[in-house]
């Protein structure tokens, strides 16, 4: 049965669901049980599982981390959580010289099955502290997989994919995504990890992103269809390590056209990973243009009067994409005051 | 003395009041950006900042409206800072989360939990290599006790003799969070303090006449010794973690807890002192709260009729 429910629900039911059928699966981070639950996707958990399962812990996310890893070699599948990707910061030690190599360097005598959550926030002035998108200093490194999804349907399977697998998995969110709405079923699925889907079909030109950028790839490409005629195939990796190499050659040949669209600074970024995939698997006559686009490369600064210039978005898209089809056309719409909330129901402040 | 007290009092009222104001003012969402409000900690802001110096420095954190205030920050700068306005204290570029103010000694506050307390050790350490015998204040929360670099920063004070006062606000929760999902039973900062070398104190956050005591010891102290003192005070949030509200509807606080806290409001309390002290404080009360109430409103009007930073500004700064 499908209802229609948005990604935090869809996060909370995954868990709760893993929880019910896996018990070595517990969930830990700041605030998880306290009333507002991870922006609702830890809600009603405690309730359910107890306080063995579902708890809070000390502000310590580097401690916290080596805890969760030491739990995971020892027979469990922990969740750790952190309201911003910025928190996870304290814990890179863990995460990059112990999670990501243990298995590795102890020849698979020992695996660390563990999802660590984090949440990309925008918008509301959270300034440069609160607002960066770091998947790519996860992306880098091997032992680690990096999922960030788009879609509510596609947050559930693939968290329910992260929980069952052996190996730290980095599952990154957007917090403008959590209120995305969609049809999703209410059983136990899965989405394979490194698999990539089309978001919709086109012909001109591929724009290839992952997690936000599709909201912005998908508002794009509806703009180039209607007002310019131009037919741009949106490719959502939902993965970002291991990529989904298949899907990104496959829509590249097609259209021949590939605009990388990165969620972050494009510098070193999932976007310029992207570029190298492509133009290193395919013959130059088969490419006829390529390019990145991504966020200015200055910190994200907390006033709306600079962030609204600081983001890429559909306008930026759009304007790339004409620009490359050798258009003399330009999308004129001005970056606006009030794009610093998704919708008006967002009130801030976090 | 009244002299004194007054001038303390209109200090900590007119933290209060600006808290409130801004508090009220949040709902024309033209304050776009996460507030984290002092109101109900303002005597250890005002109490500790009112023993140091300009060219003393203090450090903060995501609360840090208080501070600011307490050391001397302009608070036309802190106002067109929250608006995101050209002439905010960083240009709008940090919002309430990163207040700054250099003149008034009151380095970049970030909203990093911790960060700020071995960076603080750090501008000590500074001090001591340039012969500077300047104090550090660094004021962190409870919960910023239970990071690793709280515990790094203060073997670090200890063992370079550091003249660095640290302040813990003690308000019992990180967030929504209680001490005991956070912390063993009977866990003290100040016993840890101890355990890392430090000499310290602690007292009633509500009353500023013991906070002022207590920090001028612990200054004398750093100043005698030439090393690190810790105060911990217990003090209390009274709305909500992040944001303009009160937030008791949900629960996570007993309501006998608030109850006891709104009793021992800090203002009230000084307020009673001060009256039984001084016949005529009614009415001189009277005159300061008028006066600071000019100050707001002129300070909103400036900060609202402030440009926003012009599209140039979003490259400029990267580097030095
Ligand atoms: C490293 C890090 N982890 C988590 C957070 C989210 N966070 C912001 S404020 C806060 C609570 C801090 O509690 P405390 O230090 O006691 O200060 P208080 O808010 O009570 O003044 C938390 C957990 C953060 N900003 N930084
Ligand atoms: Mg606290």
């Amino acid at each position: 049965m499908d209802r229609n429910i948005d990604c935090a629900t869809a996060i909370n039911e995954a868990t709760e669901q893993c929880m019910k059928k896996y018990k070595n699966v517990f969930i830990f981070g700041l605030g998880v049980p306290d009333p507002k639950g991870i922006f609702g996707t830890t809600t009603g958990l405690q309730k359910k599982f107890g306080n063995q399962r579902v708890f809070d812990m000390p502000l310590a996310e580097n401690g916290m981390m080596g805890v969760a890893v030491g739990a995971a070699l020892n027979g469990f599948r922990p969740i750790i959580t952190h309201q911003r990707i910025e928190f996870a910061l304290l814990s890179m030690e863990q995460i990059i010289n112990q999670a990501a190599k243990w298995n590795y360097m102890t020849a698979g005598k020992q695996k660390v099955p563990l999802v660590i959550r984090m949440i990309v926030g925008k918008g509301w002035g959270q300034g440069p502290q609160h607002s960066q998108s770091l998947e790519s200093l996860f992306g880098h490194i091997p032992g680690l997989k990096v999922v960030m999804p788009f879609s509510p349907k596609d947050t559930k399977g693939l968290l329910i994919s992260s929980i069952e697998d052996n190996n730290p998995v980095v599952f990154i969110e957007h917090r403008w995504l959590h209120s995305i709405k969609q049809k999703v079923p209410k059983s136990y699925y899965k989405i394979k990890i490194g698999s990539g889907r089309i978001a919709s079909k086109g012909n001109d030109i591929s724009l290839i992103s992952y997690s936000y950028g599709i909201f912005e790839c998908l508002k794009a490409s509806k703009i180039l269809k209607e007002k310019f005629n131009i037919s741009s195939e949106v490719v959502d990796l939902r993965t970002i390590r291991p990529l989904d190499k298949n899907i990104i050659l496959k829509s590249a040949k097609k259209t021949k056209r590939i605009l990388a669209v990165d969620n972050s600074w494009k510098s070193f970024g999932v976007s310029a990973e992207i570029i190298s995939l492509i133009t290193d698997n395919l013959k130059t006559k088969d490419i006829k243009k390529i390019a990145r686009i991504g966020n200015v490369e200055v910190p994200c600064p907390s006033t709306r009067a600079l962030a609204k210039d600081f983001y890429c978005n559909y306008i930026s898209i759009v304007n790339k994409v004409l620009e490359m089809l050798g258009s003399k056309k330009k999308y004129l719409k001005k970056n606006n005051l009030n794009d610093d909330v998704p919708d008006k129901s967002f009130k801030g402040p976090f | 003395m009244n002299k004194n007290l007054n001038k303390i009092y209109s200090k900590m009222i007119r933290i209060r009041m600006i808290e409130q104001k801004i508090a009220s003012m949040y709902a024309e969402q033209e304050m776009r950006c996460p507030v984290h409000l002092s109101i109900g900690q303002e005597a250890v802001a005002t109490g500790v900042c009112s023993q140091l110096k300009t060219n003393d420095i203090v450090l903060s954190a995501h609360r840090a409206h208080a501070h600011y205030l307490a050391k001397g920050g302009d608070l036309k700068k802190m106002l067109s800072e929250l608006y995101g306005k050209e002439n905010g204290c960083v240009m709008g570029k940090g919002g309430s989360m990163h207040l700054a103010d250099l003149s008034a000694g009151f380095y970049p506050a970030v909203p990093i939990v911790g960060s700020t307390i071995p960076i603080g050790v750090g501008v000590a350490f500074a001090n001591k290599m340039k012969k500077n015998s300047n104090i550090t204040c660094i004021f962190l929360g409870d919960g910023s006790t239970e990071e690793g670099v709280f515990h790094e920063s203060l073997d670090f004070a200890s063992l370079k003799n550091l003249n660095i006062l640290f302040v813990c606000e003690n308000n019992f929760y990180s967030v929504y969070s209680p001490m005991n999902v956070r912390q063993f039973e009977n866990r003290s900062a100040l016993n840890l303090a101890k355990s890392h070398g430090l000499q310290g104190n602690r007292g009633d956050g509500s009353s500023i006449i013991e906070v002022i005591k207590k920090t001028k010891n612990g200054i004398n102290y750093i100043k005698k010794n030439k090393k690190p003192f810790f105060l911990e005070f217990q003090t209390y949030r009274f709305i909500e973690h992040c944001g303009p509200n009160n937030d008791d509807n949900l629960k996570y606080r007993d309501k006998s807890e608030i109850e006891k806290w709104l009793d021992k409001d800090p203002i009230k309390l000084i307020e009673k002192y001060m009256s039984k002290k001084n016949k005529k404080f009614i009415f001189e009360k009277e005159k300061i709260i008028s006066k600071i109430n000019l100050e707001i409103k002129k300070s909103f009007n400036y900060a609202k009729n402030s440009k926003f930073p012009s599209s140039k500004r979003l490259k400029e700064h990267l580097y030095g």
